[in-house]
Order: structure tokens, then sequence, then C-alpha cells
């Protein structure tokens, strides 16, 4: 709980609720009926709606990206060293709409939902959605919220695909794309990684085959594991060295199965606290969005190519500790921005912290980020 | 703006492309998009000077200059690459201006002369590795790890068939001093070139 509200916070905020009775035609074919999005949003919008920043969440993010929901929160939103008075993502001057994922398990329309057509939750029925389909759903809200343009979009690792997304399917609707901790494109050891996820969650046998809602249980072990495993891919080797080392939690080996290293304490605290916040389901929608995701796919496997549609000037930020999404995978990305001769800037910041970099207070980081957007900002003037 | 900056922004057609190597904060790439519609990006190591490049709303990228360019640009994407006091601090100014000229169509670099007579007195009168306004640091702490005299760049050019276009030597204010141009290679501080392979038009 905070005793007292940071100034340099958004301070309470309230989630709110956009539901949109057009149906929404899903790249699987499949076609959502209607649906609703839950979303945050910090700061005012100005007269001419110029403002406004979309903020796109990653894997087990959701809208909730700045300030408290209440004074009993333990801690602020997933974003908040960037979004704020003050911060790079300025609410003085910004506008910022932060959206639960269509798929998400947070409010918006997701396997945890009810389905109007059959009155029980989706589960495993909610269908497939990938990061096109998030844009489309994302552009919707934006119509909802009388904006035309956003003055950026922005987002880390699944979220900054979601940046990518937006610049190259709907141009003119942003003028700056800042990519943070992201990849062009799955390699096949993520792909590996997210597999061993979802076949943890799958063959937990209180998954039932994602109906688990009805049988009033949840895959906890698997979820954990899945997320164990995740944690392990976000913290560099050096991050996870500095942290506990081999440091035991009794100073001394007790020859058995149960916790002994403080590593083991630990992932496990994070495996378990993730299941009373997260939804299996969910896990298993965002492993698949992350794994299909290849805007170059569209235009003959050149990523160039895509990028000649976009019109955004572009900021990428990569963390050299970052092993998931490794700078080399920025840099691709990069070089495709060259390629298509667009307006881009590339930071290269040194940090241990691996891929949870792009969360943490990094001074370069921030320095990088609130110039760029002192840019974006003196643009409205 | 630096002198030896405002000689380069005379060398460069208006409307070009540039890369500039080791851009700095960005000042010339700036200088640059103001007064001759010049587009283009800058490559730059250091941390603090991204930031002033961002918030100059130059286009940089945070790279290696040692690396290559061969992981960002293809072959002639630029009209110039331009590297400013930046060749002496290559690990491999040789393959450096292949690379320049394989990027663009037109190379233009500035680097201190060791030849200047300076220099020539510090080694011949004290002993010492000579040390100069345009390179003040100490032998074991300088980034000047490939220092050479005009005389030797112009070797290096014969032998790589690269064709220099245009030289100018400058003093430490990067002034053009009249009597540099008639002993360059001992008046001259600052020595900048522009060059090309095997292209016709100067």
């Amino acid at each position: 709980m905070p005793e007292s509200i940071p100034s340099d916070s958004v301070g309470l905020v309230t989630p709110r609720s956009a539901d949109f009775e057009e149906p929404l035609p899903l790249e699987s074919g499949r076609v959502l009926p209607r649906f609703s999005i839950t979303y945050e949003t910090y700061g005012e919008l100005n007269e001419d709606a110029s403002n406004a920043i979309l903020v796109c969440h990653a894997l087990s993010g959701d809208h909730h990206a700045a300030g408290y929901q209440s004074m009993e929160d333990r801690k602020p939103g997933w974003w908040e060293t960037c979004i704020g008075p003050g911060k790079p993502f300025d609410t003085n001057r910004f506008f910022i709409v932060s959206p639960n994922n269509l798929g998400g398990c947070k409010g918006s329309t997701g396997p945890n939902t009810l389905n109007p057509e059959t009155g029980r939750f989706y589960g495993a029925d909610f269908p497939i959605v990938t990061v096109k389909d998030w844009v489309a759903s994302q552009a919707r809200l934006a119509d909802a919220l009388g904006i035309r343009q956003w003055a950026a979009v922005v987002g880390g690792s699944l979220g900054g695909m979601q940046v990518m997304q937006w610049a190259i399917d709907l141009p003119y609707r942003l003028r700056h794309a800042v990519v943070i901790a992201a990849a062009p494109k799955l390699s096949a050891q993520n792909i590996g990684f997210n597999e061993v996820a979802r076949q943890a969650i799958l063959s937990d046998p209180e998954f039932h085959e994602g109906h688990f809602y009805e049988f009033g249980t949840v895959p906890r072990r698997g979820l954990m594991l899945a997320r164990m495993l995740g944690h392990i891919t976000y913290l560099s080797d050096d991050a996870m060295r500095a942290k506990f080392g081999r440091e035991l939690r009794e100073g001394k080996v007790n020859f058995g199965f149960d916790v002994e290293f403080q590593v083991e304490s630990y992932l496990r605290y994070q495996g378990q606290s993730f299941v009373d916040r997260f939804d299996a389901n969910t896990y298993l929608l965002m492993t698949k969005a992350l794994d299909y995701f290849d805007p170059a796919r569209e235009y003959g496997d050149s990523l160039s190519e895509a990028f000649r549609h976009a019109t955004a000037h572009f900021l990428v930020i990569a963390f050299t500790g970052d092993w998931r999404f490794a700078p080399s995978r920025s840099e691709e990305i990069v070089r495709a921005l060259l390629d298509a001769d667009r307006g881009v800037s590339y930071a290269r910041v040194e940090a241990t912290q691996g891929h949870d970099a792009f969360l943490m207070p990094i001074t370069q980081y921030l320095q990088v980020l609130h110039a760029y957007m002192d840019q974006v900002a003196a643009e409205l003037a | 703006m630096r002198p030896d900056l405002a000689i380069i922004s005379q060398w460069i057609a208006p409307g070009s492309r540039v890369l500039d190597l080791g851009c700095g904060d960005g000042t010339l790439l700036v200088h640059l998009r103001q007064t001759r519609n010049v587009s283009g990006y800058g490559l730059e190591i250091n941390d603090a000077k991204i930031v002033k490049c961002v918030a100059n709303r130059v286009d940089v990228i945070q790279a290696d200059l040692d690396a290559g360019l061969a992981h960002f640009f293809d072959a002639n994407s630029f009209d110039y690459v331009v590297m400013s006091h930046t060749l002496q601090a290559t690990h491999h100014p040789d393959r450096m201006l292949d690379e320049m000229l394989r990027v663009g169509k037109q190379g233009i670099v500035t680097f201190p002369n060791v030849g200047h007579w300076k220099n020539r007195l510090q080694l011949a009168l004290h002993g010492v590795a000579p040390r100069s306004r345009a390179a003040p640091e100490e032998w074991y702490n300088t980034p000047n790890i490939r220092l050479c005299t005009l005389r030797d760049f112009e070797a290096l050019c014969q032998e790589k068939g690269i064709d220099i276009l245009e030289r100018t030597v400058v003093d430490y204010a990067h002034r053009a001093n009249v009597s540099s141009h008639f002993l360059p290679n001992l008046l001259g501080e600052i020595a900048i070139y522009r060059f090309c392979r095997g292209c016709s038009s100067p």
C-alpha cells in the first residue's frame, strides 16, 4: 500500500470499458461478433486530439500501466517508471491510452468473459487473436475516443510488435513509433520456450481443455510452470547471479527436492503469485500471438518492404543484457527501416537486467526516451 | 559551428544523402539539414551523444564503427559518407575507407595531422610522443590509435586506388591558413579530404 502517492505518479486511476457492437473479422478467418475493451487513460486529451499516446502491453501486462487503482495497491501499474507527470510519457503534455488486449484476462473480451452466443465462458472457444487483430481492435478504441492520429504508439516486447504492426497497417494514424526490446519475429528458440510453457498448461489435468471455469478448477501447476520458465528468460544470467547467486535459504543443503536455493524460492513465488492474477487461456493466446507475429510475411517476407508502407518516425531501443530479444533482433528492425529509407533512431542501452530492462529505471534508457518524447511534444505546440 | 564542419558542408551538394560516422551530437547533420536540405543518418557509440542527437532531431544509430557498416547499410546508400575526427580512432582505418566507399559514392574525412611541425619538434627535440591541441591526450589513454600524416594518408589512398578530389588543411581553430597551402604536411594541424573511387566527375 502506498502511504501517500508519489508526486510523479498519475495517482488513483479507474479503468473504463468501451463496447463495440460491430463484428471484428479476425486474421484466423473467425469473427468476434462484439467485444469490449477495458482501458485506462492518463492526462488530458487536447482540443484537436493530437496529443494522444497509445501504450501497448506485453505478454503478461494489462491496461493498468500507471498509478494506483486503490490505496490498498501494493504496487503501481507496470510502466510507472515511464508514465506520469515529468516522466518520458509526460501526463502533463500527453493523453495516454492503455488498453487491455483482446483475449486478455483483465476485463477486455477474452477467454474468462461470457460468450454472448452461448451464455458460457469463452474458455478455449475464444478465437486465437493476432497482433494484427489487436491493432484493428485498438483502432476501434481510437475511433471511439475521437483520436484520428496518435502522436505516438509505444510498447516493449510484444507491445513493441504491436507498435510495428500499427505503423505498417495504419500508417496515417500515428506520427511516431517507439519500439522497445522487440523483435521482427520470434526465433525458433523463442517459439520453443513458448511451446514448453503451453505444454505445461495444456497437460495440467485441471485445465479441462480450457473449460476449467465450469469445473471450478484452475490449472495452477501448469500456469505456474509456464511463468517460472518465462521468468528465467526475462532475466539475464548476470542479473540472476547478482540477485540470488547460489545462496541457500537455510544456509545448508538438505539433500531433497524442497526449495533450497533462493532462486528456486523466487521462481516458485513468481509462479504462484502469477496464478492469482492471470488466466491460463490468456497465456496460451498471448504466446500464440507472439509466435505468429511476422509482419514481413504479407510483403514477400521482406520487412523493409513492409516498412515502406509506414510513415511514422521510429525510435528503436534494445538492451545489451536481453537475450530473449537481443539487440541483434532490434537491429534487424533498424536495418529494415534504413533499407526502407524511414526515419529512425536506435539506442543500444547497456543494461544487465535482461528482457525486463524495459520496465526498469535505467538512466540512459529514460534519457533517450525523454529526449525523444520532448521532440514529439514540441510538434504539438 | 566548428569551422572544419563548415568546410565539409561546403563540399556537400544540396539535397544529397549523408551518413556521418561518429556524428557526435549531430551538429553537422543539423547544419546540413537546415542549410542544404540534406537528409541522412548519424552513427555514434557514445551514450550521452546519442541522447543529444535525439534531442537535436538527428536520426542516429548507436553502433560501433569497428564492427563495420555492413550490419546496417547496403552498398551505394549515400552520396557522402563523412568521418570527422574519427578515422584515427578506428582499429582499421584502411578497411574503414573501403567501407565508406562501399556505402557512399564519396567519402570525406578529417583527422589531426601528426606531421605538423610542432609534433615533429616534440619528438625530435624532446624525444616524447607528440601531443597537440588537435590530439591532446597522453599516449596511454588517447582514443587516437592510428595517427598519420597527410603523406601517409595519401599513400594509403594511392595504394587502395582511391582518388583524392579535394584537400585542405586548417589550424587548430580550423581556420584555413594561407601558408599551410604551401607546406600542408608541415603546417596543417587538421587535414580534410574528399575522395572517391573511380568516380569521373570531382
